[in-house]
């Protein structure tokens, strides 16, 4: 596996090569403490994959709330890629609004990037509260805004005290950060400041949860809640998928957070235990074993009989349900290999799904991790910020003496620590076999090396990989978007996932790829003209 | 479905909903895709990249290669010049293209990045025989199609040279339309004998096809040489005032190149008028086996008439092809109802105009800068029979239950568009099939048990 790494990097230039080293590890033993750069800028000109800011704070974390108006500040593109794209569903409450289908934006002229776009961006709230009349809304700042200084925090403070309604404001300008990953944490903030706890639910007297990091992509998120509802939890809110403003502003009164994307989400899990003392778990739902790890832990979590009991009950019962054909699906992939590339989290999780269908991860890497996501959350102290990362505000929050609730007793939280990921996320290192490569920030040159050098039988990205690694002849599914397709999560979306994923393997085309005469000749026959 | 669109329209000045349009530089990236061995870069900051080349792949399915000058808050306040130096060393390195097109953003046009000092800057990472040009193309200006437009000049700006050698080749500007439109604008350049040059062509790169490897550049795609070439051509044809108008001028204007601007050819008068142009070229008769084409759609649209008569149709788009489908719509015997671009600019509202007067169709609105959200509440005032635009349409369609025809761009949510044209005597027989579709499937759909019929 190292001469493949090496020949990759060999064709870097020099300071290319002295950068890119340190964001490609190659686990070798199953016990290798390893250790990667993560986080830092991408060298221009790489075809990164990566995205901005904006994308991780309006893109993934605001814009699945459906009940409130999103409105972009900025010329028409940034809202425009963030319409419907991200595949985050979303039904109406009964009562409530649903925002989902609409692209709002200031649509910044010339003008306004000269003369300043703050009047456009007020007139731009106050046709919003006059032809909806939304419960609350958000503002988000895009690249100019953020250059010529327009004061969309002042904004919000005048539509505030204007309209008595909520307006957000997150000054999540593209550039910021080094990747989507600062738009998560700028998106955190402020939900954390303005929006969770400030409901007037009384909190519920069992078992009441919150998802984070769950954006309902494909529905995911539904299938989770179908699970959890049948076992009987009490969903407060779920952040964002499917999510809901009225809903968010009560998170405070679950009793537990589960925190499945780690990365978007793990901020308002620790603020709020130390705000309101809610402990958070790492779940993933993703994969049949994933799942019911996760049920288990949380039962665990409430160490109640009948709920424990509750619990297995309703995962044989999941499991009757998809047992014979997932092991039938099972024959048909077992023993493969994959590649897969995905944010923060996906590129974890989806290797308990793939390692339930017999399949080998050979690579793996995330987009927009931080080291602690690949290394575990033990390390977070000794990560050193850079200026990139100084740039985003890094909130402290303190003990809200009205809402605090000791949840967990100081014993029962130590003993429950040592069986169940309490307030811990052990990252991608841990899990990863031998013999392995994870990369961080991976660019289409490194794809295109690897996918040649390391022939996976199949490829997990996004959008702006698929299509390459199909050319080259390997399955290609989409990560983000599921191929609009899923859910995936859960017992039945582990099934859909590897009903499509047979099908992509095994798709009858693929005998198709090399014409017939290019294998053998076309025509029998005499050669005219030569010795008889 | 759009639940929260009311009927009532209020005057909107400052908010945009559910916009007709996207911002420059996906267009820019979309037509440097039309050059051979071209990557196309995006100076600005990673997401822009990242988002142009997701809408991209989502319409056409396949690889689009892009890169990025991936700027941070430390670029945004020094320049980014050193992004872009860094970048084009990185990519003649890695990724070897003929030419990498430079388009900015609205961070490196609010910034004041001069590119063209900067590129002059980075000659010494720029092999022998390679090139780097640029487009600014601020998102803060038109739209996507006025990208494309901006780009396309900026290749001739840059490439294209009067040698004085004359080539006798006519320049076709093709503007932003799909590589099955470009593809068949060649045949029929082929089919009539004309020595051209089609400039951009992404026929051959985005409609490639699948081999079992994968091509960083794909073998269609103009070729540089014959950019530098246009220079020499007899005469430059723009097909459509807003995506092709500019390069043709820019060509006349360095190069003396003479140019004509015709429309896209969408529909039959349209195609008529290019067709006359090119024969005049020619002057030959036109060929036997275009006046069958023509005769063939002609038929057409006797025998599928009585569907299209009096039918009102609401469409959206970009401005050179929906002012094609209008007059199109229009020989089918349609009344076009609401005729909306998401572009600014008047020039639109003056071309549909003059379109519906010379027709004599009375009663139309037509507006640039418009979105879908004033669309869809007009025709919940007024209904349509049939809605023609992108894919984003689709949403109206479903909550009026209406016919619905998928044309332009973006088509997110369909398969193989990409291989057929809209163009052309052949575009306009394939139009009618899909527009007779939709109406005939939603008579299918709806209607009562005793009225379903086996011929229609």
């Amino acid at each position: 596996m190292k001469h493949i790494i090496d020949k990759v990097l060999e064709k870097y230039p020099a300071k290319t090569f002295k950068n890119r080293k340190q964001h490609i590890v190659i686990k070798k033993q199953d016990d290798d403490v390893l250790k990667i750069t993560a986080n830092t800028r991408t060298i221009p000109g790489m075809i990164t994959n990566r995205g901005c800011c904006y994308a991780g704070c309006k893109g993934v974390v605001l814009g699945p709330i459906k009940d409130m108006i999103h409105i972009v500040h900025g010329p028409i593109g940034c809202s425009y890629y963030t319409w419907g794209t991200r595949r985050n569903k979303a039904k109406t409450e009964p009562g409530g609004q649903n925002y989902i289908e609409y692209c709002f934006s200031t649509d910044m002229q010339e003008s306004d990037i000269i003369f300043g776009g703050e009047k456009k961006l007020r007139e731009a709230i106050t046709e919003a509260v006059e032809i909806f009349h939304p419960s609350a809304i958000t503002i988000s700042a895009t690249c100019p805004v953020g250059l010529i200084g327009d004061d969309i925090n002042a904004v919000a403070v005048w539509a505030e005290k204007l309209y008595g309604i909520q307006v957000l404001s997150f000054n999540c300008e593209g550039y910021k950060g080094v990747s989507q990953s600062a738009g998560h944490h700028i998106a955190n903030n402020n939900l954390m400041k303005s929006v969770i706890g400030t409901g007037t639910k009384v909190p519920s007297k069992k078992h009441s949860i919150n998802i984070l990091g769950e954006y309902n992509i494909g529905g995911d998120g539904w299938e989770i809640s179908r699970v959890l509802k049948k076992i009987g939890y009490d969903i407060v809110c779920v952040m964002t998928g499917d999510g809901s403003y009225e809903q968010i502003k009560n998170a405070h009164t679950a009793e537990v957070n589960l925190v499945q994307c780690h990365r978007s989400i793990n901020y308002i899990a620790e603020m709020m235990d130390t705000k309101y003392g809610i402990p958070w778990i790492k779940v993933n739902f993703i994969g049949v074993s994933g799942t019911i790890e996760t049920l288990r832990n949380l039962a665990l979590y409430f160490d109640e009989p009948e709920l424990i009991e509750k619990t297995e009950k309703i995962i044989a019962e999941e499991i009757a349900e998809i047992e014979g054909v997932m092991q039938f699906y099972k024959t048909r992939l077992e023993g493969k290999t994959a590649f897969i590339y995905v944010g923060g989290s996906r590129s974890h999780h989806y290797q308990t799904l793939l390692n339930d269908l017999g399949i080998e991860t050979i690579v793996s890497g995330y987009e927009f991790a931080h080291r602690d996501d690949y290394e575990g959350r033990e390390v977070i102290p000794d990560i050193k910020l850079d200026a990139d990362s100084k740039n985003i505000e890094h909130m402290s929050v303190e003990k809200d003496e009205k809402n605090y609730r000791m949840i967990l007793t100081p014993e029962r939280y130590e003993k429950l620590e040592k069986v169940i990921p309490l307030s811990k996320y052990e990252g991608l290192f841990k899990d990863m076999k031998k013999n392995t490569v994870i990369i961080d920030d991976l660019n289409h040159f490194e794809t295109e090396e690897l996918i040649k050098a390391l022939k996976p039988d199949m490829f997990f990205s996004g959008i702006k990989d698929k299509y390459v690694v199909q050319k080259m002849g390997v399955t290609s599914k989409q990560l983000h978007s599921y191929d609009y397709s899923g859910p995936y999560a859960g017992f039945r979306g582990a099934l859909i996932f590897a009903k499509e994923l047979t099908s992509g393997v095994h798709t009858p085309a693929w005998r198709f790829v090399t014409p017939p005469w290019k294998v053998e000749p076309l025509l029998e026959g005499k050669v005219v003209g030569g010795d008889e | 479905m759009l639940d929260l669109t009311t009927k009532e329209t209020v005057e909107r000045k400052a908010l945009r909903i559910n916009p007709a349009k996207t911002c420059q530089p996906i267009g820019a990236m979309y037509a440097a895709l039309g050059v051979h061995g071209c990557l196309p870069h995006s100076h600005g900051s990673q997401g822009c990249c990242s988002y142009h080349r997701m809408q991209l792949t989502r319409n056409y399915k396949e690889p689009v290669m892009a890169s990025t000058s991936a700027f941070t808050e430390g670029a945004s306040v020094f320049g980014g010049g050193a992004n872009l130096k860094t970048a084009v060393k990185n990519i003649f390195e890695l990724y070897a293209p003929e030419i990498i097109a430079v388009h900015t953003t609205c961070l490196s046009e609010t910034i004041g990045d001069d590119l063209k000092t900067i590129i002059s800057q980075v000659q010494s990472d720029v092999p022998a025989g390679k090139y780097v040009i640029h487009a600014n193309t601020p998102s803060y200006v038109g739209s996507h199609v006025t990208g494309f437009s901006n780009m396309v000049k900026g290749f001739v700006s840059y490439l294209s040279v009067n040698s004085g050698h004359k080539n006798g080749k006519v320049n076709i500007l093709p503007g932003f339309i799909d590589p099955g439109d470009m593809r068949e604008l060649k045949r029929i350049l082929s089919v009539m004998k004309i020595d051209n040059i089609l400039f951009p062509d992404t026929s051959g790169v985005l409609d490639a096809p699948m081999t079992g490897t994968f091509e960083m550049y794909p073998l269609g795609g103009t070729k540089v040489m014959d950019i530098i070439d246009a220079g020499n051509s007899k005469l430059s044809i723009a097909l459509g005032t807003y995506s092709a108008e500019a390069a043709a001028i820019e060509l006349e204007k360095k190069c003396k190149v003479p140019m004509k601007t015709l429309s896209t050819p969408i529909g039959i008068e349209a195609t008529d008028r290019l067709i006359s142009e090119l024969a005049l070229i020619t002057h030959k008769a036109v060929p036997c086996s275009i006046e069958e084409e023509r005769g063939q759609l002609v038929d057409l649209m006797l025998d599928s008439q009585g569907y299209f008569s009096g039918k009102k149709v609401a469409i959206y788009g970009d401005p050179d092809i929906v002012a094609g489908l209008t007059e199109f719509v229009i020989s089918l015997g349609m009344i076009p109802k609401f005729i909306i671009s998401g572009t600014p600019g008047e020039t639109f509202t003056r071309e549909i105009n003059a379109i519906l007067t010379t027709n004599e169709v009375e009663g139309a609105v037509v507006k640039s800068a418009a979105d879908l959200f004033e669309l869809h509440q007009w025709i919940k005032n007024e209904p349509v029979d049939l809605l023609m635009g992108n894919t984003h349409g689709k949403y109206i369609a479903r909550a009026e239950d209406l016919p619905f025809v998928r044309v332009g761009f973006p088509i997110l949510d369909r398969y193989a568009h990409q291989y057929f044209p809209i163009v052309g005597y052949k575009g306009a027989i394939r139009l009618i099939e899909m527009m007779s579709n939709a109406i005939l499937d939603k008579i299918d759909r709806t209607c009562a048990e005793e009225d379903f019929e086996l011929v229609m």
